[in-house]
């Protein structure tokens, strides 16, 4: 079976001021399939995947999702697409209860299905563990849990297309174990696309890896072809 | 769910019953606060609700009340089509001050605002010849009739405002808990995170500013029919702080807090102008307090100590 | 009279508005542009302002010119303590939150102004100008004998408002001087470009913060002081100058005290030769709605430049 591109990027680039934040990106995301996107701090990673979701409008080149162009869509018709972004300064919110969080989440998918919701909540954060602390005040939670927070209101969405901006930043090594079972069992039917410096959940996770070096791609491949790829070391390494 | 429904059914059951048992004097006076308070749910939608601070709130009460008092006086309809025409206005000038001043935030909204209303009122003046300008006009008691109804009766006036203010507190409370008003706290709360979950932030924010701006318009309007007097004064600056002062002291994002702070407020400024014609000084006071000291108002501290439930 | 002289002459009192308004306002954008915070009890300090000039000069005896000008001294510095203090007992307990501050404001404002009527009461009084003379002006005309000089009748003005318009540029010069070429003009920039750093290089911001509102509401004090022997001293009289501070501020693009100065200047001349010519309440009904616009589709104000 071909592979399908659930999103593709042709010539993607955003200028701030005279800087050259992303350059030239193409970019395409197999359905079902997880991507990791790396790169050195300050390499455009975040510009990036800001493009693909509508946060930041693209200076040029176009942005195709589920064979449409979205580029000049705002964020939140993509996301009613079928995306999910999940922020990597954990952005939740503060003074509402865990419940109500993931609920806003929800409830957009269920429209008028009122009655689900409920039961769908409780299901959303039974998945990452946080069923117990649903009445709790988001901003009270410890900083490990309001990262799950996050992740499950990604899950709530039920998206085709999840990203997600450094997820795992923060987390125990106990939590990053779980993290990776969530999103291997989470891509069963949900495309992924991962911003990570852990390399070791990468390499758990990705099927391809995208490598961002200042706003250009410089390598794409299967974790061991990035592994061995020369210019990927060098960048990393500051040569 | 039933301790918020008792609560708020309870207070409407309390205000019936008060109209039996109330003096003259006080009797006069809830209905007054009735109808405020009704300004202040309609101000607390965009405010206290979605985080979206207006100092313009005047026009929406004047423009009510004008559309109201004009189409009666000058016009020659009946009160009851003359109140729907009052609504009416409200709702479109909220619609266009909506469009215009929501491509602005923050300081900058609070003042665009400002300066709609200020636009009002000086429109109010401007159209003397129509409008009396400073001076107003009165509604007069054989207008004020409906269903057979004397509305400038006290008895019946109570009524209307306890029916004006019973649908707007229970329909706030059932907007507050569903799932549009939901999107609106999450708005008020961290509004690039709504947008992130698919919500058209901006439609919502036009759904909270005509919902805000109609209640108000509602409540002039009403004013104008059940006091039979409509004058520019409305239209000016304090009242577009007075909803804001009352929603701040009753708690903001609160169904029942602009009531409390509706009726706290006007007990105090009356008890105060018994002593001092400088009465609006407790008003002052009371803003620098509350800001100082009690940000989420009377009704906000209930709900943090003892009742987290409270909608 | 023709309409060439009377023009002159209602650009005359267009300018002497003008002067007051530019100090006015750059008060309010001083405090704007450092602060981040809208001051909306501004009016009022410049109400205190004209009401103190008015006690200064009924305590003190002696002559017109030293009451006056003991006045012109003190007011503003008064002012500026009263409102120094203010900032610091409210607005920094509330952390300069923009909301918070003008909800705060709104409230020291009914504070002043009612402390205002209880003390001094709902009159108003005139402060005696310190000179007064009648300076007659000439006009020209074209007649058989070519170019000459007359004097028409009523064309005139007084010592006095040139020395309103003289003493507002000196001060507009002093705030300049200030501001560009001293240590204070330089901490107080560095604190308006971003004040977490400036905290962090060890400026005390919140003393700077509490020197700004003094220095802001002085300016508005100093412009009423000039104005109150053209005008009398009245509680209700910061209403006016609010407003059209507010217009400036926002028509010369929030925070840009160059564009505050522009902008007083052109709105200060206009607001003058209209009212002369035209219906205050249609002229003023035009000019908020104008520049509710300008917020709206100009945020950035007329003069001030897009931002990135």
């Amino acid at each position: 079976m071909a592979a399908v591109n659930l999103l593709s990027t042709r010539g993607l680039s955003r200028n701030f001021g005279g800087m050259k934040a992303v350059q030239n990106v193409d970019l395409d995301l197999q359905q079902g399939k997880i991507r990791a996107l790396i790169g050195p701090n300050g390499a455009g990673k975040t510009t990036l995947v800001s493009m693909l979701c509508g946060r930041i409008p693209a200076s040029s080149g176009t942005v195709t999702f589920l064979g449409q162009d979205v580029t000049d869509m705002p964020a939140h018709k993509r996301i009613s697409m079928g995306m999910a972004y999940t922020f990597q300064i954990t952005s939740i919110f503060d003074d509402l209860t865990v419940f109500e969080n993931v609920a806003l989440a929800v409830q957009h998918r269920l429209g008028r299905a009122a009655k689900q919701l409920k039961p769908e909540v409780l299901a959303t954060l039974e998945r990452v563990g946080l069923e117990t602390r649903s009445d709790q005040v988001a901003g009270d939670l410890a900083y490990g849990h309001q990262r799950l927070l996050e992740i499950a209101m990604g899950l709530g969405q039920e998206p085709k297309l999840l990203i997600l901006d450094e997820p795992t930043q923060g987390l125990s090594d106990g939590e990053i174990d779980e993290f990776i079972a969530l999103i291997r069992e989470v891509s069963a039917n949900t495309t992924v696309l991962l911003i990570e410096h852990n390399i070791s959940v990468v390499m758990a996770l990705a099927d391809a890896i995208t490598v961002l070096n200042f706003g250009e791609i410089i390598a794409e491949g299967t974790p061991e072809e990035i592994h061995a790829n020369p210019a990927v070391q060098a960048a990393y390494l500051g040569g | 769910m039933r301790k918020s429904l008792t609560l708020h059914l309870g207070l409407i059951a309390l205000l019936f019953a008060l109209q039996f048992i109330a003096p003259a004097y006080h009797h006069g006076n809830l209905a007054r606060i009735m109808v405020m308070a009704s300004f202040a749910m309609g101000y607390n939608i965009m405010f206290g609700y979605t985080g979206l601070l207006s100092l313009g709130h005047a026009m929406f009460f004047a423009v009510g009340m004008y559309g109201m008092g004009l189409s009666a006086t000058q016009l020659g309809l009946s009160i009851g089509p003359a109140f729907g025409v009052g609504i009416l206005s409200a709702l479109i000038c909220s619609l266009i001050v909506g469009l215009l001043a929501l491509r602005t935030i923050g300081v900058a909204f609070m003042i665009v605002t400002l300066m709609f209303s200020q636009t009002i009122f000086l429109t109010i003046l401007y159209f003397g010849g129509i409008t009396r300008g400073d001076e107003g006009f009165v509604i007069k008691q054989s207008t004020r009739q409906i269903f057979g109804l004397d509305l400038s009766d006290a008895t019946t006036r109570y009524f209307a405002a306890l029916l004006l203010f019973s649908l707007v507190l229970l329909g706030i409370l059932w907007l507050v808990k569903s799932p549009t008003g939901r999107v609106l706290i999450a708005i008020r709360e961290n509004e690039e995170r709504a947008k992130m979950l698919g919500y058209d932030v901006w439609r919502h924010k036009l759904a909270a500013v005509v919902m805000s701006g109609t209640v108000s318009g509602a409540a002039g309007a009403a004013y104008g029919v059940l006091f039979g007097y409509v004058g520019a004064s409305f239209s000016q600056v304090p009242y577009s702080i007075f909803p804001l002062l009352w929603v701040l002291l009753g708690g903001a994002g609160t169904v029942i807090g602009p009531f409390v702070g509706t009726l706290f407020m006007f007990y105090l400024i009356d008890l105060s102008s018994t002593v001092t014609d400088a009465y609006m000084l407790v008003v002052g006071v009371i803003l620098v307090l509350l800001t100082m000291f009690a940000r989420n108002g009377l009704m906000g501290i209930v709900r943090e100590r003892w009742a987290k439930w409270l909608p | 009279m023709e309409f060439g002289p009377h023009l002159m002459l209602a650009m005359l009192e267009g300018l002497v508005q003008a002067s007051v308004l530019t100090l006015t306002a750059l008060g309010l954008s001083l405090v704007f542009g450092v602060m981040r915070v809208v001051n909306v009890a501004h009016g009022e300090f410049y109400m205190l302002g004209a009401v103190l000039a008015w006690w200064i000069t009924s305590l003190l005896g002696g002559s017109a010119l030293i009451e006056f000008t003991a006045a012109l001294i003190l007011a503003p510095l008064l002012v500026g303590l009263l409102a120094g203090l203010a900032d610091w007992l409210i607005l920094r307990r509330v952390d300069y939150d923009p909301e918070r501050t003008i909800v705060a404001t709104i409230g020291l404002l009914y504070i002043i102004q009612q402390v205002t009527l209880m003390t001094y009461g709902p009159d108003a009084r005139p402060v005696a100008p310190p000179f007064n003379t009648r300076l007659a002006l000439p006009w020209f005309e074209f007649g058989e004998n070519g170019f000459a000089l007359y004097w028409p009748w009523g064309l005139s003005t007084t010592s006095y408002k040139l020395f309103v318009i003289l003493a507002a540029i000196l001060t507009l010069i002093g705030v300049w001087l200030l501001m560009a070429k001293t240590k204070i003009g330089l901490i107080l920039r560095a604190t308006q470009l971003d004040s977490e750093t400036a905290q962090a290089f060890g400026i005390p911001v919140e003393r700077i913060y509490a020197l700004v509102f003094g220095m802001g509401a002085a300016l508005a004090a100093l412009g009423a002081v000039l104005v109150v022997p053209i005008q009398q001293a009245h509680y209700l009289m910061g209403a006016d100058p609010l407003l059209l501070s507010f217009i400036v501020v926002i028509i010369g693009g929030l925070g840009s005290l160059r564009g505050t100065v522009v902008a007083a200047i052109l709105i200060g001349m206009s607001d003058g030769i209209i009212s002369v010519f035209f219906t205050p309440t249609l002229a003023k009904m035009l000019a908020t709605l104008l520049v509710a616009m300008v917020l709206v589709y100009r945020p950035q104000g007329l003069f001030g430049a897009k931002p990135a």
